[in-house]
């Protein structure tokens, strides 16, 4: 069922792509996308389709939306602490790589989280292990792993885990 | 007015291109080297974006997307190489 | 109107790609120069394309890919490269010291290896016990 529901969103993403690539107006195109993302889709050429871990809900779709916002105003707050940073003469850092644990379960929750970390302020993933993740901090404020986790990763983890926890 | 602003801001990634060529060049490690053309990668699909407008050809959208496909695989493939091929 | 708010949009996202590549010169080490890397020039190429995208809306739908593709794409790679840097370090360290307050991954492996060797040296004992 997981699997299904995985390769039916690749599909719909596959076909996406492909009609804005090409000009979605031609009937031809349409023939054309369906058959190379259907076969691209249903082909083994990927053990397992991620996208099967989204649940599909209204709640779960305000989720994402949700998140997509979060996520947007954490990239901008991390561009305008890299601009502090490095235009800064000091250069005030104070790296270190610290260790969290997450509460997400499911592959494509914890792609996302690993990605999120990157994109948010000052943090980059640096190596994942199971449910520990291993961040490069710019600015070390938390050795703890608890409070690290809650300090980094608390925000974008409930805003994931509505939608593919 | 929007031609002459436009003609600054691809300038101005024009000179970040050449910024992150010069760590590059500086290195000193192949990561960093690595890091330095990542950055290169994404400056130069603005860039092709950019020549696409002045051109007024909407072709060369086609070539940054595959541009930036090859370069992420290319990336990703230099970083394995690193972890197996140094130790 | 819309050429210059789409122009004005690229100014701003060529303003933090130059603040990237400041930042890979200016930084100390491998790590905090992806740190400034990726997340100025996903937000700077993000906005540049956008407005790209703003100036000839035609090509919106093809720029917006382009923009979906920079964002999964640029945390993945830069994610790959310090899983790297990292499992490197020893060789990377004797041309450019990375500064780290604290190194818990370094930690948890170290006390792995450790548990490791332990498991195997009492399992040797007992084999030369039989």
């Amino acid at each position: 069922m997981k699997d299904l529901k995985g390769r039916a969103a690749r599909f719909v993403l596959l076909l996406g792509a492909w009609l804005v690539l090409t000009d979605a107006r031609k009937p031809d195109e349409w023939i054309a996308g369906i058959v190379v993302a259907l076969l691209a889709a249903v082909l083994p050429l990927f053990p397992r389709p991620v996208l099967g871990d989204l649940k599909l809900s209204p709640k779960a779709l305000f989720g994402m939306i949700a998140y997509a916002a979060v996520f947007m105003k954490a990239l901008v707050m991390s561009n305008l602490d890299v601009a502090f940073r490095v235009l800064h003469p000091k250069l005030p850092i104070n790296p270190g790589i610290v260790a969290i644990r997450t509460r997400l379960v499911t592959p494509l929750g914890r792609l996302l989280l690993a990605n999120s970390i990157t994109l948010t302020p000052g943090t980059i993933t640096v190596e994942t292990k199971g449910d520990t993740f291993y961040i490069h901090w710019i600015n070390v404020a938390e050795r703890d792993v608890g409070a690290a986790t809650k300090a980094i990763v608390g925000e974008f983890e409930k805003r994931l885990e509505v939608f593919c926890g | 007015m929007a031609e002459t602003v436009f003609l600054v801001a691809s300038g101005i990634a024009l000179l970040a291109l050449v910024l992150a060529g010069l760590r590059m060049a500086l290195g000193p490690t192949a990561v960093d080297r690595t890091v330095a053309l990542d950055g290169m990668t994404i400056i130069a699909l603005s860039l092709i974006a950019a020549w696409a407008w002045f051109s007024g050809r909407g072709i060369y959208l086609d070539v940054a997307l595959v541009y930036g496909l090859a370069s992420f695989a290319g990336v990703v493939a230099i970083a394995r190489y690193l972890e197996g091929g140094l130790k | 109107m819309n050429g210059t708010i789409g122009a004005f949009l690229a100014l701003g996202g060529s303003v933090f790609l130059l603040l990237a590549s400041i930042g890979l010169i200016r930084m100390p080490d491998y790590y905090n120069r992806m740190q400034t890397g990726t997340k100025a020039t996903t937000l700077g190429s993000i906005l540049f394309l956008l407005g790209v995208g703003v100036m000839r809306p035609e090509w919106l739908g093809k720029l917006l890919l382009l923009v979906g593709f920079v964002v999964l794409t640029n945390p993945v790679s830069s994610h790959a490269l310090a899983r790297a840097a990292h499992r490197i370090r020893d060789r990377l360290g004797k041309l450019e010291k990375a500064v780290l307050a604290v190194d818990a991954l370094a930690d948890d492996e170290a006390a792995e290896t450790a548990a490791d060797r332990s498991d195997t040296d009492a399992g040797n004992g007992e084999a030369k016990h039989a």
